[in-house]
């Protein structure tokens, strides 16, 4: 008698989870972005010297190059650059999680509703999401800025005012494609409303799209919020942001240089994990971007 | 063909107007009098209403749409409030300076992608592949700006020959007045010394600015190569003895090569835009110094022609692009001209 044990049969999550595990990019990623996360959230516990995050001057130790007390150096008024960063990456984290928090949902809701509503509904959306997308992003969220005062609201606006459009096109190009399916057809013939087709049968196959598109997104974010700051665009000292710290410190460039390096190194750190998490979940889930 | 290029412009044409009604409602919008901006804080209240008046800006919204719409199909852009110069010549004078910077940065990513990215594909899972695949991560992560400033540091320690600010050494006299690109000006003229200095300015800049790309698009080459390689008829030609590199060279890349140069249209396209950083790390004096300039002293004119200039050069590219990939494979022409 053949016992049904013999045959393990894996679900799909457990198939998903058990090709994560295999795959060392996304495990690093996820290891980079789990450190990112810890640092950010018990920064003031952390770090070696917590007061350095706001206006801390300490002349005696100004431009002290990386030592064991100060893992990064110190700035160019002496506060130590490490803690600095630690409590820099709450501004980043929290950057993402504004502009994608808005950006996202709104961007996955217009590409759904223009596949699905077709006629003019769909011209009116994606014309208009190609106007967006040709404005260069950078020129965008800099005039956006400047006109409204620049800080970290603002610079969070500018960005989520073109990120939703790269998610529109992306949901809309899938969804599109979803509704020559068969079970689009049943639902409707069944006399499923508009918001559950859209939300029960086409949101969920567009939903490791999401994921992947949303994690290496994540990295651009952080990318982007930095680059804005880095031109005096967005955080405004003293409040401890990366780009901010790259700008100020490369003022004293060459001879200190871990000023500008370091931030921008921590820069670095946190977009990888993103792009290396995305990357895997790309391969996990076998997703087309 | 006619009928998909006339289709493809006309489609232009609404992106054009619509990110101009865009662009002007914005600035409209914005708080702050581009009056008061232009003439300063000490102008007296009816020195700014007389000044609003000969800026239109009393008119309904509607007709300083018109008027500004009108005028743009002249070329005219309005004046900027800080230089009082027109916009329109600002832009001119600082367009060639992008323009070289943007045909260096394209021209690198062209010739170190894809032979790369070829390479990695016939070495396969070899060192050659893993070197590969490292430079290209660290090319798509690392922030334009970090790149820039790395790169400065070499500069000044130890490739001390590559200067890291503007165009040209300053003491070199020459006016680049046929193109406005001081590298081909200067061939056409024979100053090989401001050939030299040219290149060797255009040199971090473009480095820094082409890394992202050419990471991205040699991991596609990477990948497409592959793919193509699996196919039958490349099984076929290798089994007729026809060399191994005419296989690759000919036979695989000419397939291969749709998907890369798909990205890098778009990497083109956005250039401009991503200038932004590298300009203002390098002192490059183009249109993305003047534009962040101009936005950091709220000049509204200037930035409004500043995002429309990359705008455009955005858009119109994206449609050569599109239009030579429907050269290279004519599927492109009928998936575009099925979904409208």
């Amino acid at each position: 008698m053949i016992k049904d044990e013999t045959v393990r049969t894996l679900s799909s999550g457990q198939m998903a989870w058990y090709r994560f595990k295999y795959n060392p990019s996304a495990l690093i990623g996820v290891f980079i972005i789990i450190s990112v996360i810890i640092g950010a959230i018990f920064a003031p516990w952390l770090a070696p010297s917590p007061e350095s995050a706001g206006a801390h001057v300490d002349f005696l130790n100004r431009h002290s190059p990386p030592s064991g007390v100060y893992l990064m150096g110190t700035d160019n008024v002496g506060r130590d650059i490490f803690s600095r960063v630690l409590f820099g990456y709450r501004v980043s984290l929290g950057l993402v999680v504004g502009v994608l928090g808005i950006a996202v949902p709104f961007g996955v809701l217009l590409g759904l509703t223009a596949a699905y509503a077709g006629g003019w509904t769909e011209w009116v959306i994606m014309r208009f999401t190609d106007v967006m997308l040709a404005i260069p992003p950078l020129a965008m969220a800099l005039a956006v800025t400047a006109v409204l005062s620049p800080n970290l609201v603002n610079a969070m606006i500018a960005i989520t005012l073109l990120w939703w459009t790269w998610h529109t096109r992306l949901i809309y190009r899938i969804a599109k494609g979803q509704m020559a399916e068969d079970y689009v057809e049943a639902a409707k013939v069944s006399g499923a409303s508009h918001v559950h087709i859209l939300l029960r049968e086409l949101l969920p196959n567009c939903i490791s799209a999401i994921a992947v598109k949303t994690s290496l997104d994540a990295g651009f974010v952080i990318l982007f919020g930095a680059a804005l700051s880095f031109l005096g665009l967005g955080v405004q000292p003293p409040t401890p942001d990366l780009g901010t710290m790259v700008s100020t410190g490369s003022e004293y460039l060459p001879e200190y240089w871990w000023e500008a390096l370091m931030p921008g190194f921590a820069i670095l750190y946190v977009i990888l994990g993103f792009n290396l998490l995305g990357d895997g979940l790309r391969d996990m889930m076998d997703v087309e971007l | 063909m006619v009928a998909y290029l006339f289709r493809r412009t006309v489609a232009l044409l609404l992106v054009l107007l619509g990110l101009v009604i865009l662009i002007f409602i914005i600035a409209r919008i914005v708080p702050g009098d581009p009056a008061r901006i232009a003439l300063g804080p000490l102008a007296t209240a009816d020195q700014v209403a007389e000044m609003r008046g000969e800026m239109g800006l009393d008119d309904p919204f509607l007709v300083q749409l018109w008027n500004y719409l009108t005028g743009l199909l002249q070329g005219d852009l309005g004046k900027s409030l800080l230089s009082s110069r027109p916009v329109m010549d600002d832009l001119v004078a600082a367009l060639p300076a992008t323009f070289e910077l943007v045909l260096a940065t394209i021209f690198l990513q062209i010739s170190l992608s894809i032979p790369l990215g070829v390479l990695a594909a016939v070495y396969r899972d070899s060192w050659i592949d893993n070197i590969t695949r490292i430079i290209s991560l660290i090319g798509v992560v690392t922030p334009g700006f970090v790149l820039a400033i790395i790169l400065q540091l070499l500069a000044s320690y130890y490739l001390t020959f590559f200067p890291v600010t503007g165009r040209l050494d300053p003491g070199l006299e020459f006016s680049a007045t046929k193109t406005g690109l001081l590298t081909i000006d200067s061939l056409l003229a024979g100053r090989w010394d401001v050939f030299g200095s040219a290149c060797l300015h255009l040199f971090l800049p473009s480095i820094a600015l082409a890394a992202a790309g050419i990471g991205q698009v040699m991991r596609i080459t990477r990948s497409a190569m592959i793919e193509v390689g699996s196919r039958d008829f490349i099984e076929a030609s290798r089994s007729y003895g026809i060399p191994e590199q005419v296989v690759t060279i000919r036979y695989m890349l000419r397939v291969a090569s749709i998907a890369p140069l798909t990205i890098l249209g778009l990497e083109f396209a956005s250039l401009i835009g991503n200038a932004f950083i590298v300009e203002f790390v390098f002192s490059w004096p183009g249109i993305a110094s003047y534009g962040v300039r101009t936005i950091l002293q709220k000049d509204l004119n200037a930035v409004i022609g500043v995002v429309l200039v990359s705008g455009i050069f955005f858009v119109v590219a994206n449609l050569v692009i599109d239009v030579l990939l429907g050269f290279i494979d004519p599927r492109n022409r009928l998936r575009d001209g099925s979904s409208k």
